[in-house]
């Protein structure tokens, strides 16, 4: 393997890996525990910003210790992952507002409909 | 490669599949039909971190790129999933 890697590269390399799953570990946990569906919702996003920055941090650490020039394209997946995550956590909630509404659980009126009536 | 790189990475990918193995257990379990799209949303956003810290592990450009396919993938299944628990239902 490279010898070349000094202690002080492979260090924070090893703790933001380390960091990333934990996180990804406790995102997972919260999903299997919590009890409600929209608090449900909440503990993937640990993983998906914070794990996910982690990991391309340690990445990018690594690959430009490796190759002694900046290797910047791990950036990739945060930015990714921070445009497309909200879109499908967004229309997830609605179509589970939606599906409560219709199974006649105790969630939020539509908001919208007064404004077609009025109409 | 140093014991304590290696030995990281063979943690870490230890707690990511752990983490599956709970998101798995969600995914059988979930009540209701988004409790399962959000279990496979995030099945694949922990699978992408794996597939990173393996790109660490054999100092490999090619794991990034499957790292970025499956997120694209991921976006994508996601998306019709949840729009599909949208419209599956309602008459438009």
């Amino acid at each position: 393997m490279n010898a070349g890697l000094s202690l002080w590269v492979e260090i924070p390399v090893a703790i933001l890996l380390v960091l990333g799953g934990l996180f990804a570990l406790i995102g997972a946990t919260g999903l299997l525990r919590m009890k409600d569906y929209f608090q449900r919702m909440h503990p993937p996003a640990l993983a998906s910003t914070l794990g996910a920055w982690c990991v391309a941090l340690a990445s990018i650490i690594y690959f430009s210790a490796l190759k002694s020039t900046p290797v910047l394209h791990a950036w990739l997946i945060p930015i990714l992952l921070a445009i497309t995550v909200p879109v499908t956590t967004l229309l997830l909630a609605r179509a589970a507002l939606f599906r409560k509404r219709m199974a006649g659980d105790d969630v939020p009126a539509e908001v919208s409909s007064r404004r077609t009536e009025n109409t | 490669m140093s014991p304590l790189l290696s030995n990281a990475i063979l943690l870490s990918l230890f707690l990511f599949s752990v983490a599956m193995i709970l998101t798995l257990i969600r995914l059988f379990k979930g009540p209701s039909a988004q409790d399962r799209v959000l279990a496979l949303d995030y099945l694949y956003i922990i699978a992408m971190l794996m597939m990173l810290t393996l790109g660490i592990r054999y100092a490999s450009d090619t794991y990034f790129e499957a790292a970025l396919l499956i997120a694209l993938f991921g976006f994508v299944g996601s998306f019709a999933l949840a729009k599909f628990l949208l419209r599956g239902e309602v008459i438009e």
